[in-house]
């Protein structure tokens, strides 16, 4: 039987300057259902959603609601169609409450006076119903980002979104609120509601969508849906090439321990234990996978091998036979460590610096990028821009200020300065987070490179699918502490996961 | 594009302020064209005056100039008065420890004990931030007043005037030799090696900040002092390295006004404004209306320096209280500190225009 879908979007065409934002798109959407846009940063998802919600006004095509025709010319026309939109930055002023920031823009039930007490018993039946669990009376600075979001999806309900769009909803959350937000949605969907959820993620798209449009530069390049695809398939539709998700291992024998941890003990920030007796050596020409749920110490572990963080006393880290317990990060560097961290923007690179800079921010003081005392300009802007280019860092210039880069060209520029110092240790935390596909495949292929090589490398990340890609041996971390230590062709997804979640202690 | 806006803003902060001080002059009931007639005329009009301006102009340009290197490295220096202080009693000790010293010798020595005696007051509060987090703003503001307290003590005691000691103890230095006195460009004017010397210093302040490998990491240390230290650089010897050279030229700045001036001795009215002529506080206005770049310090410096020597001449043709001048000098800080605002506003904006716009 065929339903009249709740939305659906013909043919529109949008461009900005130079650019060609959408191209002839078109997709549907169901009451009922999870529509998942998948794309590639810059691939046209939020333009099309800002003119399903009134923000940008398309140059050609026609939208319709419920079968008829719509015209939808500001968010509060949309809002009137119901049609809801929880932006990836959220609209909410932190110093009112909940009921305060749903109730803006609304008019009161009476008149002139608030009606905030009607407001918050609307918000908790709304929460009760799915399951958000917001306090209406509490002040929104005192939430976490995805309790916020929540507040985000409330607001929408309470304003009884039919249609709600979700912009990469899942990009500042942990994947435990992830999972509750995807819970949420399924609610939503079966009390009726049509959700577009657009993310890159390909794992938790094939969790959630019902239907699946691709996107790639403004064009719809397919519709499909979980049952029928693979991760292979959409990202090759994402990129528009085959894509190597996992790359070509070739058998290395393996070297020497060249990274050793021994009883490792970490503080937190908060001064309580963060990293409980770690034991792991890390061999030339093998990649070790550290999984786990962010937060369970493998940001204090990868700190204390990169020589930021003090070990406990009876802790001992070493890399090539060089102890490095209580090094400084210059030290551990000199010892061989090439260290990419997981917040590139805080720890990795200085955002004011031109690309040629942070691409100098280790060895700028080596003798061959100066004259005498100063540097010499010419050498520099030859080596970087074989840097550049070998690690083809998309920079409109080597002076560019590398803020203005996007995440994935960051971290190839880090990867490039990491890898020039030819290590023989690479600690990488969440090198591909937040990254690009072909930026990730490019990276991956790097790493294992260097394996190859005979460089030891740990590799510390949340995403199993990588673990899984790219490790030669998995260890896993739960409360501080190396729970499971696993070969590759000894691992299942499903035993990590419960290790990752506690279920199983038999380190 | 950025430039000129940048440039722009603290032009545009001088000019309101000349505005107000017009003004001001107005409800004094002069003519406000003739008073910076007076101005101009009393800083450029002869070439004794344009050689007090550029004798005016030197300690600031010297201050100025190590401001930019602490403020680029994300530290904040309001020590220039005691380690100007400081840099001037220990070059002073040296020229009264051995005064029979050539002066090819002896200027160089004074100049070397100045810059180590302001890098170590400027070094001891980048130590105490670096390894005991004590903020800065506090620590070199203390300074200073130790800084004056150690200068009226060894003025009044171990360093007074032999003379002075018996008679009306006047707190200063006797007057030091000859030879140490620093050499005049041109015979029979006051412009004296210290304006040379210090603009060649903020040249190398500029190439030390961006064409060597030290500035580089100050640089970096300053923007992002986690990325720095993830690198291998170390925070916390890069701040005390800043202050340590934004204190020695300060002391340097001591250096010229002790051996650089006509009384060739140093003496203080109890503060320290008597002898440095608060050019630890004006170095700072300096740097910052140049925008924190050593070489737009030197034009700044010397605008500044044309103030103080004009404000004279305003004061001698029109009747008008100096204290004119100090204001004009404050309305400008006012100004070129709120600009600075403007000048931030600007640049976020314009990073914003000009970068694609990742609307996410
Ligand atoms: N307001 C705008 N002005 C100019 N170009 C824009 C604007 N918004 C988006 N673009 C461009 O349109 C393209 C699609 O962007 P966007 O819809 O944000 O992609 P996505 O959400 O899939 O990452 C990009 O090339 C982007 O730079
Ligand atoms: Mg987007």
């Amino acid at each position: 039987m065929e339903h009249t879908p709740l939305l659906s979007m013909h043919n529109i065409t949008k461009t900005f300057p130079g650019v060609l934002a959408n191209d002839d798109v078109s997709f549907d959407v169901r009451n009922g259902e999870v529509h998942t846009l998948l794309g590639e940063n810059g691939a046209g998802k939020s333009t099309l959603m800002k003119i399903l919600f009134g923000l940008y006004k398309p140059d050609s095509g026609e939208i319709r609601l419920r079968g008829e025709v719509a015209s939808i010319t500001s968010p509060t026309s949309a809002i009137e169609q119901r049609v809801g939109m929880v932006h990836q930055h959220f609209m909410l002023v932190p110093t009112l409450t909940v009921a305060e920031n749903v109730a803006l823009g609304l008019t009161s039930s009476r008149g002139f006076r608030t009606d905030l007490d009607v407001v918050s018993d609307r918000i908790t039946e709304i929460s009760e119903q799915y399951g958000l669990s917001v306090d209406p009376e509490i002040d929104v600075w005192k939430l976490s980002v995805g309790e916020r979001q929540r507040v985000e999806i409330i607001k929408a309900l309470y304003r009884d979104a039919e249609l709600l769009v979700l912009d990469e909803p899942t990009a500042v959350l942990t994947p435990q609120e992830v999972a509750d937000l995807f819970v949420i949605l399924r609610q939503m969907t079966d009390a009726g509601t049509g959700i577009i959820f657009i993310s890159h993620k390909l794992h938790e798209v094939l969790e959630l969508s019902d239907r699946i449009t691709v996107l790639r530069n403004g064009r719809v390049t397919g519709h499909t849906t979980p049952a029928e695809t693979s991760r292979q398939q959409l990202a090759d539709m994402m990129v528009g090439r085959e894509v190597k998700l996992a790359p070509d291992k070739p058998h290395v024998d393996l070297g020497l321990a060249r990274l050793r941890l021994r009883n490792l003990s970490v503080k937190g920030d908060r001064g309580t234990m963060a990293v409980v007796d770690a034991d792991l050596d890390v061999h030339a020409g093998e990649i070790v996978g550290i999984a786990g749920v962010s937060g369970n110490g493998q940001r204090e572990l990868a700190e204390t091998v990169a020589g930021l963080r003090p070990a406990e006393a009876g802790s001992s880290v070493s890399i090539d036979d060089v102890d490095l317990t209580t090094a400084t990060p210059a030290r551990t560097r000199a010892a061989g460590l090439s260290y990419v961290p997981e917040e590139r923007m805080k720890d990795g690179a200085v955002g004011e610096f031109q690309v040629s800079e942070n691409l100098l921010l280790i060895n700028h003081a080596e003798a061959r990028f100066r004259r005498g005392p100063l540097f010499d300009f010419a050498k520099i802007r030859d080596h970087c821009q074989e840097l550049v280019d070998q690690f083809s860092v998309k920079t409109p210039s080597l002076a560019t200020p590398t803020s203005s880069l996007s995440g994935g060209n960051i971290q190839k520029l880090i990867m490039a300065r990491e890898l020039e110092s030819k290590p023989s240790v690479i600690l990488a935390a969440q090198p591909t987070r937040g990254v690009d596909i072909g930026a990730a495949e490019y990276i991956h292929s790097q790493l294992v490179e260097q394996r190859n090589e005979g460089v030891a490398i740990l590799m510390i990340s949340e995403d199993l699918d990588e673990i899984l890609g790219l490790a030669d041996r998995i260890a896993v971390m739960f409360e501080g502490r190396i729970v499971k230590v696993v070969d590759r062709e000894n691992a299942t997804k499903e035993e990590l996961g419960l290790a990752m979640a506690g279920a199983e202690v038999d380190a | 594009m950025k430039r000129l806006l940048g440039a722009s803003v603290p032009l545009g902060a001088a000019l309101l302020a000349f505005m107000f001080g017009a003004i001001m002059i107005l409800f004094l009931g002069e003519d406000p064209i003739a008073g910076l007639r007076a101005i101009i005329d009393g800083a450029f009009g002869t070439g004794d005056r344009l050689a007090a301006t550029a004798v005016r102009a030197t300690p600031l340009l010297l201050v100025g100039a190590g401001i930019t290197i602490a403020f680029r490295a994300s530290v904040i220096n309001i020590g220039g008065e005691g380690q100007i202080i400081a840099g001037a009693l220990l070059s002073t000790a040296v020229a009264l420890w051995i005064p029979g010293t050539p002066k090819v010798l002896l200027i160089p020595l004074v100049i070397l004990a100045g810059l180590v005696g302001g890098g170590i007051w400027g070094a001891i509060p980048g130590a105490l931030k670096a390894y005991a987090s004590v903020n800065e703003i506090l620590s070199t503001i203390m300074l200073n007043i130790v800084a004056i307290q150690l200068m009226n003590y060894l003025l009044r005691g171990p360093m007074i005037d032999p003379i002075e000691v018996g008679t009306s103890r006047i707190p200063q230095t006797q007057r030091l030799t000859d030879n140490a006195a620093l050499p005049t460009l041109i015979d029979g004017s006051r412009l004296h090696l210290g304006v040379p010397i210090a603009i060649l210093a903020a040249v190398l302040v500029y190439i030390m900040l961006f064409r060597t490998p030290l500035g580089f990491r100050l640089r970096a240390v300053g923007h992002n002092p986690d990325a720095a230290r993830a690198a291998g650089i170390s925070v916390e010897k890069n701040i005390v390295s800043a202050l340590g050279m934004s204190g020695a030229l300060s002391g340097l700045a001591g250096v010229v006004l002790v051996f650089g001036s006509e009384s060739l001795r140093l003496v203080t009215d109890g503060g320290s404004a008597g002898f440095t002529g608060s050019a630890g506080f004006n170095g700072i206005v300096a740097a910052l209306f140049g925008g924190l770049h050593p070489l737009w310090t030197i034009p700044s410096s010397f605008l500044f320096g044309s103030l103080l020597t004009g404000a004279t001449e305003l004061q001698r043709a029109l009747q008008i209280p100096n204290a004119l001048a100090i204001a004009l000098n404050g309305l400008i800080v006012l100004f070129v500190v709120s600009s600075d605002r403007v000048r931030a506003w600007l640049d976020r904006r314009l990073d914003k225009s000009m970068r694609p716009g990742d609307a996410a």
